[in-house]
């Protein structure tokens, strides 16, 4: 009945259960509160049926800071076991718990937090830069979003029930099959990727659609700002790299539920092909991620600088060309795999060719700085710590492009902190970036800056502190994912220096967190207009709080930054004629569909067949009850229109 | 607008503040790094001297960009800040510079070019596959990776060890490596070039010591929970004669224990062992069957099993071992 589920299932390990039952508290408190405060209601209608993509972005982003705190605590246990019990015999954490936690730490870190905080600046941002009232398929965009939810809901609940996986982040086979995991940890890892990574496969889609046919008139493609074109690179490496994620997690899939044998060591199985496989998606997803990032300083920088993007064409063709060669530098993952030399040289060049593209991007924003007028405000900060790390990391990352160099550092500590150097130097650092200068535009104030000066500081150097040892440990020999070591090494003093690296980091999140709730609290003191920071793009040329149709009028745009243009041309300002606006109605097939694929994959893991059955059937009935929907939109009239927009922007307007 | 010329931290005093930082973490690590094994840095075989001199060209030469970023970064901003007392020139709207942009199109793409160059030379020149340039005539010996240790077998002298690899300096050694399990990756920090071990492919590799000593060898790629126990040493001894002598000792010892199918089935049971175990080897054959347990179906592999028992089940009483109790 219940196939692999019993209750030995439930996890007893002393840690994993203080997890589990924080994390129940956690859940506990929310219920409890909503329903005190009588706000369940509210919270359906206004927020989990939303289709209004600034709102399933805020849930992004939420989401995505739930699982940044996950991610991050799993981190400071690697590093605590690592300094501290590494090099004794009696540890907390047994070794099949320890490759359980860097497991979920990267899985999460990728799948759940640096996508999710992507995904949602895209929502937030995106619609608003190319002056569009919504995404080409509303609907679609809550499914992508109740998608990675699930996915997100599936992972944690491996954390009580049943195990994670335990064999890395990508679950190279033959680790990965029965033979060796035979347990529910890598089903668990299997199917909360899958359904998020096919709920980011949708969105991706959907995303370039409005891009390509709900820009403002007159917007043309080298009109758009450079933030909407890296989200351009981003996607299309979305709609040709997750096809591959799909296809390998279900292949993957097969071999341990149905005894194929594609990646198996045996009976014809190819264990490299996975490898291949996993790259050629794994290594665009570093550039889905970096991208956005790159795009959000390119918006940043010149408005800090008072002054226009320097190079935007050379912007442009850099991301193109980052994102056409990010498709061919995956073997780069395997130079020790014995590929011979001249497919390693191969692969190695275009690595290194990579580098140029993004070289000429940190040139034109630090030329952008040029004769301008450069604030150092928080956002300002990342970008000036994001270089610096950044660039550190560019170098270490064209090193290991050499295959020579590669065949000695590969899979040591040096390589994971090369990563960790672009991902957090990269995506992190953008993200909090963009955070920091668009969180007034969504709430009419602005974060405390001294607070967010401080955690930035925490951040950059307990990441130097952090992750310079790693490069050394790994000339010391030091490979990834060791739970313990011998002491005579000398390897524990640079750990011990790590951790404490990890703990000013945390340091820092406490204080964004800080920074968050004083902000809100002194939401009055900081309350600021529609364009606090003097701003180039459409995003800011709408009030705050933003309408939900974002957009009263859909004015055509003639220039790059249109909003830049609009403000500083004397013309006379034509009398407004607003039409009636029409905005998708909310619905709750997001929510049910989301949480019909949780239950169709925790049926699969645990091989409950009856209820994967009717879980299926249920989600083609939803499907086809959601085509049957005919209600659904609804209008704002001319009035209505009139009146907000008084309401919003003053009575002057 | 704020001013802030009146700040404390003007930029001397950061430079001079950061230099002294950096000049005091690098005494701080070069006193902790004394008397401590930086493999990587401190290669003992001609490979991994050779990647370690990529290592410090590669380095130089991406210096040639990073030195002008960091430079320009920090005066640019410093020297264009908002509120900077000194008059400095305001150019809202230039938007780019022909020449500028041709400059930083051009210089990374002349850097990376010269980089290509020495990729595509080193690659070939280091590649595993290539016997190294040597007049000694080349050492073999066939590795596997098990569940959670390392076989060596060294076919020419009818013996194994378990955890310790015992190579002669001053001679290529040419490895053939495999893996019996998940797919894991034979390192020797001071000698270079790791290699993945997968079931069912035979990897090569050419390694050499140039001198006797001791150094420490991993598994690198994670395959399961004695993942962090897969170490073993490496002893580079003197000269061949000195293998030679004890690989005798070895085969001639009737306590050691034997090694062909049969004993190898039962050591490729997934466990961990500390220390090292020599075998005297009974079957020249094991690494080719390893190989192929992987290459045949099912039913095949039965057969193999079953032949193995045949061919070799008699072995195990030739060397009498019972006058050894337990070895």
């Amino acid at each position: 009945m219940w196939g692999r589920l019993g209750l030995d299932a439930i996890q007893t390990n002393p840690v994993t259960l203080g997890a589990v039952v924080g994390a129940l508290v956690g859940v506990l408190a929310v219920v409890v509160g909503l329903t005190y405060f009588k706000k369940w209601s509210w919270l359906w209608r206004e927020w989990l049926t939303s289709l209004d993509p600034k709102k399933i972005g805020v849930m992004y982003i939420v989401v995505a800071f739930i699982m940044l705190l996950r991610g991050l605590a799993d981190a400071a246990m690697l590093r605590a076991q690592q300094a501290v019990f590494a090099t004794g015999p009696h540890s907390p954490i047994s070794p099949d718990m320890f490759q359980q936690v860097f497991t979920a730490h990267g899985t999460i870190m990728i799948f759940f937090v640096a996508m999710g905080i992507i995904f949602g600046i895209i929502n937030l941002i995106m619609p608003l830069q190319i002056g569009a009232r919504d995404v080409a398929f509303p609907l679609l965009n809550a499914i992508s979003f109740w998608l990675f939810a699930a996915g997100m809901v599936l992972i944690n609940v491996s954390l009580g029930l049943g195990e994670f996986a335990a064999a890395g982040w990508l679950a190279y086979p033959p680790l990965s099959e029965l033979a060796y995991s035979p347990g529910t940890g890598i089903d668990y890892w299997i199917w909360s990727l899958q359904i998020a990574g096919i709920g980011s496969l949708l969105s991706g889609v959907n995303f370039l659609v409005t891009i390509f046919t709900m820009r403002r008139p007159g917007m043309t493609l080298m009109k758009m700002p450079v933030f909407v074109w890296s989200v351009v690179g981003s996607l299309l490496l979305v709609a040709f790299a997750f096809p591959i994620l799909t296809a390998t997690l279900a292949m993957l899939a097969l071999d341990r539920t149905l005894g194929m044998h594609f990646f198996t060591a045996d009976m014809g199985g190819n264990p490299m092909m996975y490898i291949n496989l996993i790259w050629a998606w794994g290594h665009p997803e570093v550039y889905i991620l970096v991208l956005p990032a790159f795009g959000i300083f390119s918006e940043i920088v010149p408005v800090f600088s008072r002054k226009k993007l320097f190079g935007y064409k050379s912007m442009v063709w850099a991301i193109i060309a980052i994102m056409l060669l990010s498709f061919t530098v995956w073997l780069h993952h395997f130079f020790t795999m014995g590929a011979g030399a001249d497919v390693n040289a191969f692969f190695g060049i275009m690595t290194m060719v990579i580098a140029i593209p993004t070289g000429v991007k940190v040139f034109n924003w630090i030329f952008t700085m040029y004769r301008g007028r450069v604030s150092f405000t928080t956002p300002m900060l990342w970008f000036m710590g994001f270089v610096t790390t950044f660039t550190l990391g560019g170098v270490t990352g064209v090193l290991m492009a050499v295959p020579g160099i590669d065949f000695q550092v590969h899979n040591s500590l040096f390589l994971v902190a090369h990563f960790h150097n672009m991902i957090i130097g990269g995506v992190v650092f953008g993200a909090f970036a963009g955070f920091a200068y668009w969180f007034p535009k969504f709430t009419g104030f602005r974060l405390h800056e001294g607070l967010g000066k401080i955690a930035f500081w925490c951040w950059l150097i307990g990441f130097l502190v952090a992750f310079i040892p790693l490069y050394i440990l790994g000339f010391m020999g030091a490979v990834r994912r060791l739970d313990h070591y011998d002491p005579s090494l000398g390897w524990q003093g640079l750990f011990i220096v790590a951790g404490v690296g990890v703990m000013i980091i945390l340091i820092g999140v406490l204080f964004q967190v800080l920074q968050l709730a004083y902000s809100i609290w002194k939401r009055k003191e900081l309350a600021v207009g529609p364009d606090p920071w003097d701003a180039r793009t459409l995003e800011w040329s709408t009030s705050t709080p933003i309408p939900e149709y974002n957009f009263a009028t859909l004015d055509a745009v003639h220039t790059r930054d249109a909003f830049w243009t609009m403000k500083h041309s004397h013309k006379e300002k034509k009398s407004v004629k607003y039409e009636p606006i029409h905005v998708p109605k909310n619905t709750g097939f997001g929510v049910y569909i989301g949480a019909i694929a949780f239950v169709i994959g925790f049926a699969i893991i645990w091989h409950i067949w009856w209820l994967m059955a009717v879980g299926f059937m249920a989600l083609i009935a939803t499907v086809v009850a959601s085509t049957q929907r005919e209600d659904t939109e609804k209008t704002f009239s001319v009035h209505q229109i009139t009146a907000t927009e008084a309401k919003l922007w003053g009575t002057d307007v | 607008m704020k001013k802030r010329g009146k700040s404390f931290w003007n930029p001397i005093r950061v430079a001079i503040c950061v230099v002294l930082l950096f000049v005091a973490v690098g005494v701080a690590l070069w006193a902790y790094l004394q008397g401590k094994n930086v493999a990587v840095l401190d290669p003992q075989g001609v490979v991994a001297a050779h990647e370690k001199s990529l290592m410090i060209f590669t380095l130089l030469l991406s210096l040639v960009v990073v030195v002008p970023v960091f430079t320009m970064l920090f005066t640019i901003a410093w020297r264009y800040r908002e509120g900077n007392p000194k008059k400095v020139k305001y150019t809202p709207d230039v938007d780019g510079s022909r020449w500028m942009e041709t400059l930083w199109w051009g210089v990374p793409i002349v850097i990376i070019g010269i980089l290509c160059v020495v990729t595509w030379v080193s690659t070939h020149q280091l590649d595993p596959y290539r016997a190294l340039d040597s007049k000694v005539k080349p050492f073999r010996v066939q590795v596997v990776a098990l569940q959670w240790k390392w076989l060596f077998i060294y076919p020419d002298y009818h013996v194994a060890s378990l955890n310790q690899l015992k190579i002669p300096a001053k001679t290529p050694v040419n490895f053939e490596i495999t893996a019996d399990g998940p797919m894991s990756a034979f390192w020797v920090p001071n000698l270079g070039t790791q290699t993945y071990a997968m079931t069912g492919m035979s990897a090569q590799l050419s390694l050499m010591a140039d001198h006797a000593g001791t150094y420490r060898g991993s598994n690198s790629n994670i395959s399961g929970t004695g993942y962090a126990d897969m170490t073993f040493d490496v002893q580079a001894l003197p000269t061949r004669q000195a293998f030679y002598e004890w690989a005798k000792s070895i085969a001639n010892d009737q306590c050691r224990e034997h090694l062909a199918w049969d004993e190898y089935e039962q050591l490729a049971k997934p466990s961990i062992v500390n220390h090292a175990v020599y075998y005297h080897l009974h079957d020249d054959k094991l690494y080719t069957d390893v190989v192929n347990k992987y290459m045949m179906t099912g039913m095949d592999m039965n057969r193999m099993n079953m032949s193995h028992s045949d061919d070799h089940g008699g072995d195990d009483d030739v060397d009498g071992g019972s006058q050894c109790g337990v070895g």
